[in-house]
């Protein structure tokens, strides 16, 4: 409680018993987050991104199959120590997670009112009357014309991107401190993606919700969130304030994401820097950087030594990479690499 | 409005295949009818007369058309067995005992299958579920004249809670009635139960997968509050399907339950018109059993608009 942080997760990892062995989806990862504070999670399917959000708000903990080791501390209290119905009782007033997809986050036989008044009664006790007009309140406040009117519509009458603006209004319903927004804009048509992902942003600004917006995309977290973290193979690599991140990416794998990023300025007919080869094997993951095998920076020992995440920062401004060759600041080229080779021709 | 016209139109013609197949099968029934009415060592002419008297002699088509539209006014003819009663009101005496027989055992079933499956579900594979699955397979492979005669023995005969074969209908004494028929209608609802509880518990395994129970989660719902209130209604379709398919071959067939417990019902009126050749009367009933079935298909068919909005029709 005296803690200055809202969320401290500390060396945490889930593992789940497979058929095929033992896979650790998140392997040792540590971060911290005040009142307020935005972070984005960056990294491609499979890092352990959406495992590590839901670790998070403890809906994946301890269980036949599953193992978290390491603590998860919310609003002072240890995720995974408590039991089960205590965990509940942070799920809405503490913490609340927007889902990927909102054609299947809402259920079809309820109403979208349902939705949002069954939270609010149950943990705040309020009246069905009181409920309703403070689900109304919310609709409104996520941009839903005619609000009254979308209370009594089932979700199938409802666009994607009109029920994604539901599933945020079901998520901020109880006035959550943590947001997680998981992949939440991953579904939706492009045109959508940018509203709502501002929606996102501007309510946690005016609501001071601190908010962890997990994405594939580096794009989608820049100018949204104050700190980016990026994860592959269930490990963080690098993590700094978004726009260090997004200007000099340090860790290799960082400048792969954002070099696929495809942009406005590029010239016509320039073909899109995919990231070669495929994300490993998490039951089986690669030992040394488990970025190595595709990593055109590579060097022996890469393939040997796991890097370990040293900050290259200021006390002031941390600045985390795990790379045993870091990539220098833009402007510093080393002389033996060459950026442009950065994506290898397809043999 | 138009929809319910052509949902009367779809039943009046599945009723009409279903009794002209009817129909074609009982004039392949062994024995001839003028024999079955006036007995053995008559002479031939005396056969032939009460076959023209019948109408026999017609063509196939006419008599069926004769017969359907006296079905459609409400006249299925007269039983050819002593007392030669009227068809209708032969169904009308034995089809309320089937039909509540059949509603009491569906509904004691869906009371079982439903809090076991949702208990299965909650923990696919775990112990509970293990158990719940090997008592219903143990449930399944008892023949249903076993467990009549079972609970006939411990219920009625041993322990005395239950009267064992007397049958008080509904419409003078209700309670009486539902008491009189708990035994039966239990022996029914043991026959439905494992088939209930297993396609229940598989749909719910399927629902509880979807994103909207985790969703439903992580608002801090309470686990049976998300079984009960999440997860029921949308698992429910196959259930629902499962039911109305029941109700229609309960009515006619439980033959067997109502021997044991000597109940007036459907199933022994149709058996013994058909052993006894007594075409009308199994004319008669199956044409009930049959409307019975589609009326309540029809219902279960409107009942999926009200399980998942998505299927019910915009009124523009």
């Amino acid at each position: 409680m005296t803690s200055d942080y809202l969320l401290e997760v500390d060396d945490v990892r889930t593992e789940f018993a497979t058929s095929r062995g033992l896979v650790r989806a998140v392997d040792g990862v540590s971060l911290t987050l005040r009142p307020g504070e935005t972070l984005g999670i960056v990294g491609e399917s499979g890092s352990g991104k959406s495992v590590l959000g839901r670790t998070i708000m403890g809906l994946i903990t301890n269980g036949p199959s599953t193992t978290v080791s390491g603590t998860v501390r919310l609003a002072g209290q240890d995720v995974h120590a408590i039991s089960a119905s205590q965990r509940r009782k942070l799920w809405g007033p503490k913490v609340a997670m927007v889902f990927q997809d909102p054609m299947t986050s809402l259920n079809p036989v309820k109403k979208v009112g349902v939705h949002i008044t069954e939270a609010l009664r149950l943990h705040l006790g309020v009246g069905k009357a009181e409920a309703r007009e403070r689900a109304v309140d919310l609709l409104k406040k996520v941009g839903i014309p005619e609000p009254a009117r979308r209370m009594n519509q089932y979700p199938h009458e409802l666009s994607g991107g009109m029920r994604q603006r539901v599933v945020i209004a079901m998520a901020l319903s109880c006035d959550p401190e943590l947001l997680i927004a998981d992949e939440p804009t991953t579904a939706l048509d492009v045109t959508v993606q940018k509203q709502i992902l501002d929606l996102l942003a501007s309510l946690s600004t005016t609501l001071n919700m601190a908010t962890i917006l997990i994405s594939h995309d580096l794009g989608a977290v820049e100018g949204r969130t104050d700190r980016v973290q990026v994860m592959y193979a269930g490990r963080v690599v690098e993590t700094a304030r978004t726009q260090t991140v997004f200007n000099a990416p340090s860790h290799p794998y960082a400048e792969a994401l954002l070099a696929s990023i495809p942009r406005l300025n590029d010239p016509p007919h320039t073909i899109l820097r995919a990231i070669d080869g495929t994300p490993p094997d998490m039951a089986n993951p690669p030992s040394g950087c488990r970025f190595a095998p595709r990593c055109v920076y590579a060097a022996d020992n890469c393939r040997t030594d796991p890097p370990v995440l040293a900050d290259l920062g200021t006390a002031l401004e941390p600045h985390r990479v795990a790379c045993h060759y870091p990539l220098p600041a833009p402007g510093v080229t080393p002389p033996d690499l060459d950026p442009a080779g950065l994506v290898k021709e397809k043999n | 409005m138009r929809t319910a016209l052509i949902r009367i139109g779809e039943l009046i013609a599945v009723l009409m295949i279903v009794s002209f197949g009817v129909f074609m099968l009982v004039s392949l029934l062994p024995g001839d009818p003028a024999v079955s009415i006036l007995g053995d060592g008559r002479s031939p002419e005396e056969y032939a007369a009460k076959r023209a008297e019948l109408g026999l002699d017609d063509n196939v088509i006419v008599r069926y058309l004769d017969w359907f539209g006296g079905a459609l006014r409400g006249d299925l003819g007269a039983s050819l067995i002593p007392p030669q009663n009227d068809v209708v009101d032969r169904i009308l005496g034995a089809l309320p005992v089937s039909v509540q027989l059949a509603a009491m055992g569906l509904l004691m079933a869906l009371l079982m299958a439903i809090p076991l499956a949702m208990w299965s579900a909650s923990r696919p594979g775990g112990l509970v579920d293990r158990i719940i699955g090997a008592s219903m397979f143990a449930v399944l492979s008892v023949p249903s004249f076993l467990a009549g005669l079972l609970l006939i023995a411990v219920f009625a005969n041993g322990l005395g809670w239950f009267p064992r074969a007397q049958w008080v209908r509904i419409t003078e004494d209700p309670l009486g009635s539902l008491y009189h028929s708990f035994l039966p209608a239990l022996t029914i609802a043991l026959m439905e139960l494992a088939t209930f509880t297993r396609v229940l518990r598989n749909d719910l395994i399927g629902t509880l997968n979807e994103d909207y129970i985790l969703a439903a989660k992580a608002k801090g719902m309470p686990p049976w509050r998300i079984l009960v209130v999440d997860a029921l209604r949308p698992s429910s379709f196959s259930l629902i399907t499962l039911l109305g398919i029941s109700m229609g071959r309960l009515v006619g067939s439980t033959v067997i339950v109502e021997y044991l417990f000597a109940l007036p019902g459907m199933g022994g009126v149709v058996v013994n018109a058909a052993n006894q050749g007594d075409y009308p009367l199994v004319q008669g009933s199956v044409l009930v059993i049959a409307a019975i079935y589609v009326l309540v298909n029809a219902g279960i068919d409107l009942s999926y608009g009200y399980l998942d909005p998505r299927t019910r029709r915009v009124h523009a």
